[in-house]
């Protein structure tokens, strides 16, 4: 499509092309099918829990507090899609990983500790080195094996839960300590839920990582053109790997929520088809899902338009093993709205409407 | 198309020759024949008895399918991860069919065989005219398959249908490779009607990718699109073929699944789309497409199940082993493949004046 055609088109078309349209569109799409079916979806109240403090509650809440973790995922895989051209589809195994060596640390070899083995900032710090790593061995085969980025991570998605078995030797252990729970609910005396504070500071560094260094810039041109991106000296190579290893440390996070909210983890289970979420908050998010340009903001918005699609489904007793279907169908409507044939063809028609619409008021 | 003017010599030379698709094939059937060698003098117990080797086969029947159909998908240069979700959805499918509505055998087949031309016909048509990825086509796919199996039925159940146990139980009987038990009994070496099927489908595949006209298209889109499209092929209707092949085959596939188990769970062929790539890519498919072949693929299943049989006789039957084993095997595989290609292709780049040797 040439400049002079897209300045031609209408309005409408304009707005269809911004990258932010399809996430609020979907946005809109759910809160107004929310407010017909049952307006109390946006109530929210002021509780008290067990413990007698201060609690907000409500599905609006639920939403901002459990897209935390794929927001942060978001985050990462954007910078992944972005660089590699591809998706990494080990993170709900690598969350299994880090969560395990998490609670390895703190519980030790006792499945119920008095107390903790570790203090939890160590814990923290060793899981994100140890995600990271993970993130870096995808990294090598991407970038220095050339292997395809689905199927290099193939292989950790294979080994992965197992290797989270391995690590607690079979057991699920169980942290005791309060102050664990702290991150994945609520801080005493704060009615707003902990991760919701976590996504928030994770999403400012990053935002400001990319803002202050080139890390953006280079990740970009990487994506769009290695070849040329090389001749003007930067190192494809190290930055594919760097956005593995920095979706390595969202992995680490976030699986740190999610084991905090539960001060338990099983392994089979945690996270499980998280990365079909991801991936699809990156795609909701506008960006094109063939590497290149990014745009970190709508996929953080598309991950909290995908846990919105899931709340809803929950309300509506939606079984969770069933939820997959429909989201599969959301997946495909919007992969084939996005589609380059077919967006050509809806921009065609509008077009031809508008072209007959003046045609109609000349005469 | 052999480099007639190779500069190497001796060995090098002859190993310039063949052809990626033969080399990484042969390297496949080497190292399953090795294995299988080194399992008879160390582990000797099962592994001399005939009928271990045929309950490989027995046991991975449906993976030999799927995986035929993921090598032809591979060849063009795609992926389809849906094969596990679709096994699921046709053995509950075809158990409900069997055991709550009472219908026939013929008729699970029948709807087995649909639902994998439905899947197939779908996602060949977003990924080859709507030119979405297929990756996301096939994993939309999947989580589609895998939520409507949930839907249709939640609890797993075995099925009682009669006549479908009477099939599930038959067993082709193999003269002159049965064994003596302890008591000095003849057992009769056997497989399942599943085995023959697969057999069946290796063959027609093998036949079909060598020697037809859509066969020999695959490799060609798989190998250079443009390329292919210049020579008069039509790239799309090629790859809405290889998915529409990829799908009925899955829907083979989970019959002879369902024929095995004999019955129907959500979380049936788990893993199944991950064992399915594994075997091909062991079986010396490249991702990059354009390179396979379907005797590799069935040596590269079979490897897998051997590696997984050795991995619990040797003691290690911990359920995480057998994951662990599958992705270290994967991974040894996929880091010889760069290597192999990315040094052919550097020998190919010095070697100036020689042809580049692409598909088979």
């Amino acid at each position: 499509m040439t400049a002079e055609k897209r300045k031609e088109g209408s309005f409408l078309s304009g707005l269809l092309r911004n990258q932010i349209f399809i996430p609020i569109a979907a946005l809109l799409l759910l809160a107004v099918f929310n407010l017909l079916a049952d307006p109390s979806f946006f109530e929210v109240r002021l509780g008290y829990n067990n413990a007698g403090s201060p609690v907000l509650s409500g599905y609006l809440i639920t939403i901002i507090d459990c897209g935390t973790e794929l927001a942060i995922l978001a985050i990462g895989m954007t910078l992944v899609t972005a660089a590699s051209k591809g998706q990494d589809i080990s993170v709900g195994a690598a969350i299994a990983i880090s969560g395990s060596v998490l609670l390895r640390i703190l519980c030790g070899t006792e499945s119920r500790p008095e107390s903790l083995h570790a203090p939890i900032i160590v814990a923290f710090l060793i899981s994100c080195l140890v995600a990271m790593a993970f993130g870096a061995f995808n990294g090598v085969l991407v970038a220095f094996f050339r292997i395809q980025p689905m199927v290099a991570t193939l292989i950790l998605f294979t080994a992965g839960r197992s290797i989270a078995a391995w690590i607690n030797n079979n057991e699920l252990p169980i942290v005791t300590d309060e102050t664990f729970a702290w991150f994945g609910n609520y801080i005493p005396g704060i009615p707003i839920p902990t991760p919701v504070f976590i996504g928030i500071a994770f999403f400012i560094l990053t935002w400001a990582l990319l803002k202050f260094t080139n890390l953006g810039l280079y990740v970009q041109s990487v994506g769009i053109n290695e070849q040329t991106s090389r001749l003007n000296g930067l190192n494809p190579e190290i930055i594919k790997l760097g956005t593995y290893v920095l979706l390595g440390l969202c992995v680490a996070v976030a699986g740190f929520i999610k084991v905090s909210r539960l001060s338990t983890i099983n392994y089979s289970v945690v996270a499980k088809d998280i990365e079909m979420d991801a991936i699809l908050a990156v795609a909701l998010g506008g960006n094109s899902l063939s590497g290149g340009k990014f745009n970190m903001k709508t996929s953080v918005l598309g991950a909290y338009v995908i846990q919105f699609l899931t709340t809803t489904l929950y309300k509506f007793n939606v079984k969770s093993d069933a939820l997959s279907a429909y989201k599969a169908v959301v997946v495909i409507l919007l992969v084939v709205l996005s589609a380059p044939v077919v967006r050509e063809k809806i921009s065609e028609l509008f077009r031809k409407l508008t072209a007959s619409g003046k045609a109609d008021a000349k005469a | 198309m052999k480099p007639v003017n190779g500069r190497s010599t001796g060995l090098r030379k002859r190993i310039g020759n063949i052809t990626d698709t033969n080399l990484l094939m042969s390297i496949t059937i080497v190292v399953f024949i090795l294995m299988y060698l080194l399992a008879m003098l160390f582990l000797q117990k099962g592994f001399l008895k005939p009928q271990t080797f045929l309950n490989l086969l027995n046991s991975n029947a449906a993976l030999i399918i799927l995986s035929c159909g993921m090598t032809v998908v591979m060849i063009t240069g795609g992926i389809d991860i849906s094969v596990g979700g679709v096994t699921a959805l046709v053995s509950m499918c075809s158990a409900v069919w069997l055991d709550y509505k009472g219908g026939s055998v013929l008729g699970a087949i029948f709807i087995s065989l649909g639902i994998g031309l439905a899947f197939g016909l779908v996602q060949g048509f977003l990924i080859a005219y709507l030119d979405i990825q297929p990756f996301i086509v096939t994993l939309a796919g999947m989580f589609f398959a895998r939520g409507m199996t949930t839907i249709v039925n939640t609890n797993p159940f075995n099925v009682q249908n009669e006549s479908f146990v009477k099939l599930k139980d038959t067993r082709i009987i193999i003269p002159f490779l049965g064994s003596y038990n302890k008591r000095g009994d003849y057992i009769n070496a056997y497989i399942e009607i599943g085995v023959v099927v697969a057999l069946l489908v290796v063959a027609v595949l093998f036949i079909t990718l060598k020697w037809t006209k859509i066969g020999r298209s695959f490799y060609a889109v798989g190998g250079n699109r443009q390329s292919a499209l210049m020579l008069g092929i039509n790239v799309r209707r090629t790859t809405f073929i290889s998915y529409l092949i990829s799908g009925i085959l899955a829907g083979i596939g989970g019959f002879v699944y369902f024929m095995h188990v004999g019955s129907g769970s959500a979380s049936h062929a788990s893993g199944a789309e991950m064992n399915a790539i594994a075997s091909s890519i062991i079986g010396g498919t490249m991702l990059t497409g354009g390179v396979g072949n379907i005797i590799g693929t069935l040596f590269g299943t079979m490897s897998l199940a051997l590696i997984q049989n050795i991995v619990s006789s040797v003691g290690l039957d911990q359920a995480w082993w057998t994951g662990i084993t599958i992705a270290a095997m994967l991974c040894t595989f996929l880091v010889v493949q760069s290597i192999i290609i990315s040094r052919r292709k550097k020998s190919l780049m010095s070697a100036a004046g020689r042809n580049k040797t692409g598909g088979v």
